[in-house]
């Protein structure tokens, strides 16, 4: 599902680099000629590329570019939008005038001193990978492909890619601010079948972060890793038995399970449902909605995680915020709009798919902190339950808290221990109250490496996960062996 | 005041012939354009006041080049004459880090379409629709829902939107064509309170590609209400094995999955359960699954497919039977036969399967008469991924309403329903004749005789 494009030069001599203070005053004051009360600018230039290699050769190589400006104009709570891949001073005051049509009234906006703001740099990147020749990538392919082969002898099939996007932005509001960032993602997927007596089964491993190819040298990254981890889900789920239905103790394993949070409490507390009282955690603040044993945060500091900014789409750093503390809920991610609404400030949670879309309150990392258990005797604690170890993805239902997401590798625990792999099955429940219902929280925190991509109002953006094993005193397992 | 111009398929052509002409200058032995150009409006309002006004155009240039049977693919939003010439350029040069592949290549010469039929996608009434228009009828429909019952507390909103687009193609197999089409639609979400604290949400939509076509926005917001206000007091049910009933809105995505697993590329990368089943019975005699590219005014109607080839009606299941896969050029050489003309191309991407307006064949049933089960499922919403093609392993939440003795007894929500997908399609008992034709993938109401619904 990840989208990708790709390549760019230094961060001024692009095609952003050629757009400065004053003619981004221009179009802010034609934006804010029809009585708008705020509007902002958001240049992005994006290049890509993709290669995939299947049946042991490079398929096809792919690459793009992505050019252009969204132009947000505000006027209450309302918002007026418009966008132009063609950076003419023709098509950008269209684009200006188009999105202040929100506003009804005539007004003269005065004159807008900008001024450039420094943003941190959560990841630092000494060379993007698009600027490393094609053949290193196909290289790294070829390895991953390899490794998987050779794990083992039911491997019958085997697709590795990698894509890799180098993304420009620059936001300029009306309030003056200015800010750049660069946002490079490298990111390597494998999927292997196995075959064994008339059973096929698959298996996916795969990465992504903002670094460039220092990627694949990290521990656990390189190909060969992913290669034969896709080898390994493949095989060990071929002869998967069917999964148990009905309430059960569950044990997520850590990492991966961090879609928990994601989907249980994530998206409920993003503070545009909650300006409109439309999610279950509307005027919770300061009330207990999960066990003691959970402290939630989503962090968008972390060094060169998936999810990480320096800047958001609106043009405020990226923060770390608490969101659940000790099981009471302390803090929503806002936006501009929202914070404005609920008197606070913009939490560094306002991001978009890119300048055709409008900004709205999004996860980045989205995390479960540590807690005090040994996981081996969360594990040991559960009589018969499910232990969830990988995952495919999730969705929650916002207004009443109801969330799934998908296991693609989990095993039953009978009697403390992991027994039967489990065929891929849905875990279904409730965000508040699988929070309270957690009651051991482990000691291994983990940030999952994988490619996650968060979807909202038809807008993608990419997201990181984690958390260390937790227990999960009941909730309901959607599988096909009742009773 | 300089306004940027309406998509318009002769001139996204000429751009498309351009390009293939650069491509072929600098070394491609063969290559396709497709060249696509929209404009869309979406107006949002919510609690009676509007929250977006988002008005914008867009067009973009996807390049495919086949140069010693190696293959490379790029695209551009940049039209301009020396920007493009780069690109083929640069296109050419990166097929070299491909490796040969003779399968890529493009279709033979006699593959190619001839004559394009006119499909009737194209309303210049959406066109007229203008943001004050707009606003009014979302105004109006969202209204509509707020006014209906004093329970209906809060609105998600309501969003009306048109899309205006123009697609061509170019191949050098022998192939330039182009078309334009229409789109309207309109959706109504509004918000209950429930009586533990939880919010209901439900929704109604319509959405053709002719403004005369679409429903009135009142009705659309009173049904958004009536689903909405059903929903107060779901809960779960104890986990069993029961009939379940998909609604046209649920079942949708099943026969999705199932249009998936059909697909040539699918079968070709041992990715599909379906894989050597042609001629074998994989549904109840009850199903017949058709993808029909040829509908007038259809959403998902196409004169052509993504590779040039002629579009052309495919029975993909008759009466339970696996009749063929839906293939592309590549997959269906993979195959060992010909395409099914079932190629879609992006622009960002190359040539891959994907159906067009993919039909359930309506049964003769009543849909209330599905619903006389002892005790069952009507399922309204489904939820989450949890489907394994490889495998068919198939589990996903599910909101709905609890049936006994033939009657809705109360709203549900909070459980899964699973089932092998072979079971589930071989189950089916009951089809309806209410074909839903508002999307592209269109399902009847339908009875699964079995499936473990998991809850308490």
């Amino acid at each position: 599902m990840i989208e990708s494009s790709l390549v760019a030069p230094a961060l001024t001599s692009g095609p952003l680099g050629q757009i400065d203070a004053a003619i981004a005053e221009k179009l802010l004051a034609t934006a804010l000629s029809s009585g708008g009360d705020y509007a902002d600018l958001y240049f992005e230039h994006r290049s890509g590329a993709d290669y995939v290699f299947e049946e042991g050769r490079v398929r096809t190589v792919g690459r793009g570019v992505v050019l252009g400006l969204g132009v947000r104009v505000l006027r209450g709570d309302a918002t007026g939008y418009a966008y132009t891949e063609e950076l003419s001073d023709a098509r950008m005051q269209e684009a200006a005038r188009t999105a202040g049509q929100i506003a009804a009234s005539v007004a003269t906006p005065g004159p807008v001193a900008i001024q450039t703001l420094s943003v941190p740099d959560f990841y630092p990147v000494l060379q993007s990978s698009l600027d490393v020749p094609g053949a290193d990538k196909v290289a790294l392919l070829r390895r991953a492909d390899q490794a998987a082969r050779a794990f083992d002898p039911r491997i019958v099939r085997v697709e590795a890619s990698l894509s890799e996007e180098w993304r420009e932005v620059m936001v300029v509001s009306s309030d003056g601010r200015l800010t750049r960032d660069r946002q490079p993602m490298v990111r390597l997927g494998v999927h292997a079948v196995a075959e064994d007596g008339g059973k096929r089964q698959g298996g996916r491993s795969g990465a992504a972060s903002r670094r460039g190819m220092e990627q694949f040298q990290r521990a656990g990254q390189s190909p060969e890793d992913h290669g034969r981890e896709a080898a390994r889900l493949a095989v060990a789920m071929l002869h998967a038995h069917e999964a148990p239905a009905g309430p059960m103790e569950v044990v997520l394993g850590p990492g991966e399970s961090g879609i928990l949070l994601h989907e249980a409490v994530g998206h409920g507390l993003e503070a545009d449902f909650n300006r409109k009282k439309t999610s279950n955690y509307t005027d919770q603040l300061g009330k207990r909605v999960a066990s003691e044993l959970c402290t939630v945060v989503d962090d968008g500091t972390l060094t060169s995680a998936r999810g990480s900014i320096n800047v958001d789409d609106e043009g405020f750093a990226g923060r770390r915020n608490v969101l659940i503390e000790d099981g009471i809920l302390v803090g929503y991610m806002q936006d501009r709009i929202s914070a404005r609404h609920f008197g606070t400030v913009p939490s560094g949670n306002g991001r978009r798919e890119s300048f055709r879309h409008e900004p709205l309150p999004r996860m980045t990392n989205t995390l479960l902190a540590a807690g005090q258990d040994a996981p081996e005797d969360i594990v040991r604690s559960v009589k018969r339950g499910v232990y969830a170890k990988r995952f495919s993805g999730g969705q929650v239902n916002i207004s009443n808290g109801d969330f799934v997401f998908s296991l693609t590798e989990s095993y039953l625990i009978e009697d403390g221990k992991l027994t039967a792999p489990l065929r891929d099955v849905n875990l279904i429940g409730n965000g508040p109250e699988v929070l309270r219902k957690v009651t051991m929280v482990g000691s291994d925190f983990q940030l999952s490496d994988g490619t996650w991509t968060c979807g909202k109002d038809g807008q993608s953006v990419p997201v990181g996960i984690g958390t260390p094993t937790v227990k999960i005193a009941e909730i309901t397992v959607g599988g096909t062996r009742a009773g | 005041m300089d306004k940027r111009p309406q998509p318009d398929p002769q001139t996204c052509q000429r751009f498309a012939e351009e390009m293939l002409a650069y491509a072929l200058r600098a070394g491609a032995d063969g290559a396709e354009v497709v060249v696509r150009d929209g404009t869309e409006l979406e107006v949002k309002v919510r609690l009676g006041e509007p929250e977006l006004v988002k008005e914008a155009g867009s067009r973009a240039l996807g390049l495919r080049v086949i140069k010693d049977h190696r293959a490379a693919v790029t695209y551009t939003s940049d039209f301009g004459a020396a920007a493009l010439q780069d690109l083929a350029r640069q296109t050419v040069e990166l097929a070299g880090l491909a490796e040969p592949e003779p399968t890529g290549d493009l279709p033979g010469r006699e593959e190619m379409a001839r004559e394009l039929p006119d499909l009737d996608l194209w309303d210049d009434a959406v066109l007229e629709i203008d943001v004050a228009e707009a606003i009014r009828r979302a105004k109006r429909g969202e209204a509509a829902a707020l006014k209906f019952d004093p329970r209906v507390t809060n609105s998600e909103g309501a969003i009306f939107g048109r899309v205006v687009g123009a697609s061509a193609f170019a191949s050098s197999a022998g192939f330039v064509g182009s078309y334009r089409g229409t789109n309207v639609s309109f959706v109504v979400e509004p918000v209950c309170d429930d009586a533990d604290g939880k919010k209901r949400n439900g929704y109604h939509w319509t959405s053709a590609r002719f403004r005369s076509a679409l429903l009135d926005e009142e009705e659309v917001g009173l049904e958004a209400a009536r689903r909405t206000l059903a929903k107060l007091g779901s809960r779960k049910v104890t986990t069993c094995e029961v009939p379940v009933i998909f609604s046209p809105d649920a079942g949708r995505g099943i026969l999705g999955q199932l249009a998936g697993v059909s697909s040539g590329g699918a079968v070709w990368r041992k990715s599909s359960y379906l894989a050597q089943r042609e001629g074998t019975a994989v549904a109840s005699p009850l199903v017949t699954v058709v993808d029909d590219p040829l509908i007038r005014r259809g959403p998902g109607s196409r004169p052509f497919d993504g590779e040039g080839l002629p579009t052309r009606v495919n029975i993909v299941v008759a009466e339970g039977v696996l009749r063929t896969f839906l293939c592309d050029v590549f997959s269906a050489r993979k195959l060992g036969r010909k395409s099914t003309g079932s190629a879609s191309r992006g622009v960002g991407g190359g040539p891959h399967v994907s159906t067009s307006n993919l039909i359930l064949r309506p049964g003769t049933t009543d849909p209330r008469d599905l619903e006389k089960v002892d005790r069952g499922l009507y399922v309204t919403d489904l939820m989450g991924f949890g489907f394994n093609g490889v495998t068919g392993d198939y589990s996903q939440g599910a909101n709905g309403f609890w049936i006994e003795g033939g009657e809705r007894i109360f709203p549900v929500s909070e459980v899964t329903i699973s089932a092998n997908f072979d079971d589930l399609w071989k189950g089916i008992d009951g089809l309806g004749r209410d074909l839903d034709t508002r999307s592209s993938t269109q399902c009847p109401s339908f009875r699964v005789a079995k499936m473990t619904v998991a809850g308490t």
